[in-house]
């Protein structure tokens, strides 16, 4: 009778799941290696998708401005992205830990974590336009007039960067909240210990809180990736993947390709890709979630 | 009250702290400035504050839909029966489920935790077309059930995984007493587990409504009819005909945003628990 429970449990969620999740992505590799008349392809829509200009544009990059291809474009996400949105994060976190009211200013910053990235789309075009954008006002302010001229997100050179900005600025508080809940952890007699050795502050920094703040490191390395690779709604609101291409990223194609233009294969490859490029922080949070 | 150097540094840093926070929020500041003024004030810069009139006009013309959008309040109003269907039925079945992987021992047990865990990481596109096909095959195509559905679905692993480990850290004896009078185990589940997890089910009332208010791409290939359009999508076609309708924009963005804003203060120790918990160990 015992044995019976586990499995009543477990129905209601893994039938969910089985119908609304795993059967579609079975369904969405399955239909990558056919042809639109149903045959089976082979591996000739991934050489097709992979070899085509939209996804990666030699002759441009990186003599030129972007369109680059939407694989490198992703590639400047995380490269630009992860980075700055750990540092300001961790700065943050540092900077706000001794400051009277610091749980107003993290509740502020933190907004933009809580705020639907639609409205984060419509915010890239707000602060970077040429009229009645902050920021074009502050290149205006420090004399960059090229910069503080044009509307940011219908500019090719810029449309790329601005939604990359404007992104860091919403994601920010993710890695400043996982950061002070690491560092309310480290306990003080650390830091007490090492004053009495004689230590500086910026020796207590990087003997003491840096390593300890490693885990928490790792774990926002992973979950802002996954954010980065799945970026959708702030560039399609911001940009629509434009001017000519040169914001678009893998999501936003795959979307196209399947919804606009009705070309179900090539859209399952490019859903396909981005599923294995994300299975590579997965298997992080698998390994923790196992570990436990 | 004597300044030493120390004081006068935090001092400084209190202030140099609540000023980047302005400055952080400045953008937000700028999308209500805008909401609440008529466009040709804001024409120059929204910071420019000679004249400044008041005005509800933007957010009306946004509510209602007259100027030729889609009435915000449609969408709101579907926005909040999905997101709130859409938190209940994942919370009932994820539970469960937790309790079945926290408590019981069962074949292929690991395997199906694995599977579950990698399924939180995977990307919305990788179900779009046969989600749609299956839909519309069900005729769930503009419908709340079906939306409901494909949302439960996807926040069921990411429940089931923060629940487990929450039920992990709850003392078995009081269930084993409880089973000794003879309760079946639905009713230690209902009676003695749940009771005590009401953090734990705040935390992912707070996250999942968020998640589900704030979600653009499974509305967006699921809702096609205007009538059926969720908050994000009314404000993500909020479109004029020549130039961005910035008025409209703006108070559409406020009242989309109010909602999970108002719930995240309400919710904040649950939320950044909920966030937090079940990534950073320790």
């Amino acid at each position: 009778m015992r044995t019976k429970t586990p499995i009543l449990f477990l129905i209601p969620a893994l039938s969910l799941i089985c119908l609304i999740v795993i059967y579609p992505i079975m369904d969405t590799i399955y239909l990558s290696f056919l042809t639109p008349e149903g045959e089976f392809a082979g591996l000739r829509n991934y050489a097709e998708v992979l070899n085509s200009k939209e996804m990666l544009d030699l002759s441009r990059f990186p003599k030129t401005y972007p369109p680059w291809g939407i694989l490198i474009h992703n590639a400047i996400w995380i490269a630009l992205h992860l980075p700055l949105s750990l540092f300001l994060g961790l700065v943050l976190a540092v900077a706000l830990r001794e400051v009277k009211g610091s749980s107003i200013v993290k509740s502020m910053i933190f907004i933009g974590m809580v705020t639907p990235m639609v409205v984060g789309g419509w915010m890239v075009r707000f602060m970077f336009d040429k009229d009645i954008g902050i920021v074009n006002l502050l290149m205006r302010t420090l004399g960059l007039r090229w910069l503080a001229d044009k509307t940011w997100t219908v500019w090719p050179e810029l449309s790329l960067l601005a939604t990359i900005l404007g992104s860091v600025w919403m994601w920010t508080g993710f890695s400043m909240v996982i950061y002070s809940a690491a560092l309310a952890t480290i306990p003080k007699e650390y830091y007490e210990a090492a004053e009495i050795d004689g230590a500086s502050a910026l020796q207590k920094f990087f003997y003491i809180t840096l390593p300890l703040l490693r885990p928490a490191t790792l774990t926002i390395v992973v979950m802002t990736v996954l954010y980065e690779l799945k970026i959708f709604d702030i560039i399609f609101v911001a940009t629509r993947g434009g001017p000519g291409g040169s914001s678009n990223v893998l999501a936003l194609e795959m979307y196209f390709r399947a919804f606009r233009y009705f070309r179900m294969n090539e859209a399952a490859v490019i859903a396909v890709l981005l599923t294995l490029l994300t299975l590579i922080p997965a298997i992080y949070i698998v390994r923790t979630a196992v570990r436990r | 009250m004597r300044f030493t150097k120390a004081s006068v540094l935090k001092a400084l840093l209190t202030l140099g702290a609540w000023v980047l926070a302005l400055l952080w929020i400045s953008p937000f500041l700028g999308i209500i400035m805008v909401s609440v003024r008529p466009v040709r004030e804001v024409l120059h810069g929204w910071w420019v504050l000679r004249p400044f009139t008041f005005t509800w006009e933007n957010f009306v013309n946004a509510w209602t839909g007259q100027l030729g959008t889609y009435p915000l309040y449609v969408g709101i109003r579907n926005s909040l029966i999905i997101a709130t269907f859409s938190t209940i039925l994942p919370l009932t079945v994820g539970a469960l489920a937790a309790y079945a992987f926290a408590r019981f021992s069962f074949p292929i047990k690991n395997l199906l935790f694995l599977t579950i865990t990698l399924l939180m990481a995977m990307p919305p596109q990788v179900v779009a077309i046969p989600l749609f096909l299956l839909m519309s095959r069900l005729r769930l195509v503009n419908t709340y059930l079906g939306l409901v559905l494909v949302h439960s679905a996807w926040g069921t692993p990411w429940i089931i995984l923060f629940l487990r480990n929450y039920f992990m850290t709850l003392p078995k004896e009081l269930e084993e007493a409880a089973r000794i009078d003879g309760a079946s185990d639905f009713e230690v589940f209902c009676d003695i587990v749940l009771p005590l997890c009401k953090p734990a089910l705040l935390s992912i009332v707070a996250l999942q409504f968020t998640w589900v208010w704030n979600d653009f791409f499974f509305a967006l290939i699921l809702m096609m009819h205007p009538e059926k359009y969720v908050a994000t999508q009314c404000l993500a076609f909020m479109k004029g005909e020549y130039h961005v309708p910035w008025g409209l924009i703006s108070a559409g963005s406020v009242i989309t945003m109010a909602f999970p804003i108002m719930l995240f203060f309400l919710l904040q120790k649950y939320y950044v628990r909920g966030m937090v918990g079940w990534l950073v160990r320790g």
